[in-house]
């Protein structure tokens, strides 16, 4: 399997992604410059989070036109699986391979913390080693993680089911007290149409190690490595 | 020519930033604010300077990167440089 994380000037959690992949694929992840238009072959393409252009103008706004995203775009639309993180969520909407945007959280407010996260589905190649309705603790650490979309793209959303994750209490009831953010319909994390391409604000690569005292997010690029094979 | 651009939420987007700066408002004694919304204003400097193709190039760009048209509107004035 290979897989290709692309860094952007100001991502930080480039590396963390390459060490949770190298660690269930066995071997290290390509990195790979915004500024090359080339992209290796890659059977997953990560987004990682961090700061890309100090966040200017809008999150993730002008990394969506770096040289290399008109290849990640056209893989993403050929079926390639592409997962972003954070920064890498807000990447993809800006890129348009996720409706929606990430605004300012309501309470304003830079939330460094673990949230709790049920799993909407584990019909994809994401989340297969959770059950569907689990709850699961990612970290959080945003300022722009508030998910919005128009009424009719909500719609859209719930029904063709491609809500991934969404903030919860420890029960795995959705509730207000529960959003930290103020994501419309508590959103986490959302999939394309075909469930290829994943958008989460929460970062399950800063949760992939028992010495940090967690490893939910370890099964979601397990998932991947599996369902690649 | 010279464009100067400015790029507001649509109307019915959550502005937490301008709700912060009403309230300060009023904590300086401004009693009277009734509502803040925040926006950008970016200035763009283009070779063209035809007005009618300037502006076409101005609406391009903020089409493609200045707003993201899905919770902002844009709107701009053109200059001769």
């Amino acid at each position: 399997m290979k897989a290709s994380v692309i860094v952007f000037p100001g991502s930080n959690c480039d590396r963390d992604a390459a060490v949770v992949l190298k660690s269930v694929m066995g071997h290290a992840p390509a990195m790979v410059w915004h500024g090359d238009s080339e992209l290796p072959k890659s059977d997953l393409i990560v987004l990682p989070g961090g700061f890309s252009y100090g966040d200017y103008l809008r999150s993730g706004a002008m990394a969506a036109h770096s040289p290399v995203m008109r290849e990640v775009v056209s893989r993403a639309r050929a079926g390639t699986p592409v997962l972003g993180i954070c920064n890498g969520f807000q990447v993809l909407t800006e890129a348009g391979l996720l409706p929606g945007v990430l605004m300012r959280n309501a309470a304003l407010r830079f939330i460094c913390k673990d949230v709790l996260l049920k799993v909407e589905r584990n019909d994809t190649g994401f989340a297969r080693h959770y059950q569907e309705g689990e709850v699961v603790r990612f970290p959080v650490a945003n300022k722009d993680g508030s998910y919005f979309a128009d009424d009719a793209t909500l719609d859209r959303l719930e029904g063709e089911n491609r809500v991934a994750f969404r903030y919860c209490d420890a029960s795995g009831s959705v509730t207000a007290d529960a959003n930290t953010n103020g994501s419309c319909h508590n959103i986490a994390g959302i999939y394309n149409k075909t469930g290829t391409v994943l958008g989460l604000m929460p970062h399950p690569e800063r949760l992939a190690d028992a010495a940090l005292s967690g490893t939910d997010g370890t099964k979601m690029f397990a998932s991947l490595v599996e369902a690649i094979h | 020519m010279k464009a100067r651009i400015t790029i507001t939420l649509k109307p019915g987007v959550l502005d937490p930033q301008g709700k912060a700066i009403e309230g300060t408002l009023h904590a300086l004694g401004f009693g009277s604010v009734d509502g803040v919304r925040q926006g950008k204003y970016i200035e763009v400097e283009v070779a063209e300077s035809d007005p009618a193709r300037a502006g076409a190039e101005i609406e391009r760009m903020c089409e493609q990167l200045l707003a993201n048209t899905i919770i902002e509107n844009y709107a701009y004035e053109l200059d001769a440089a």
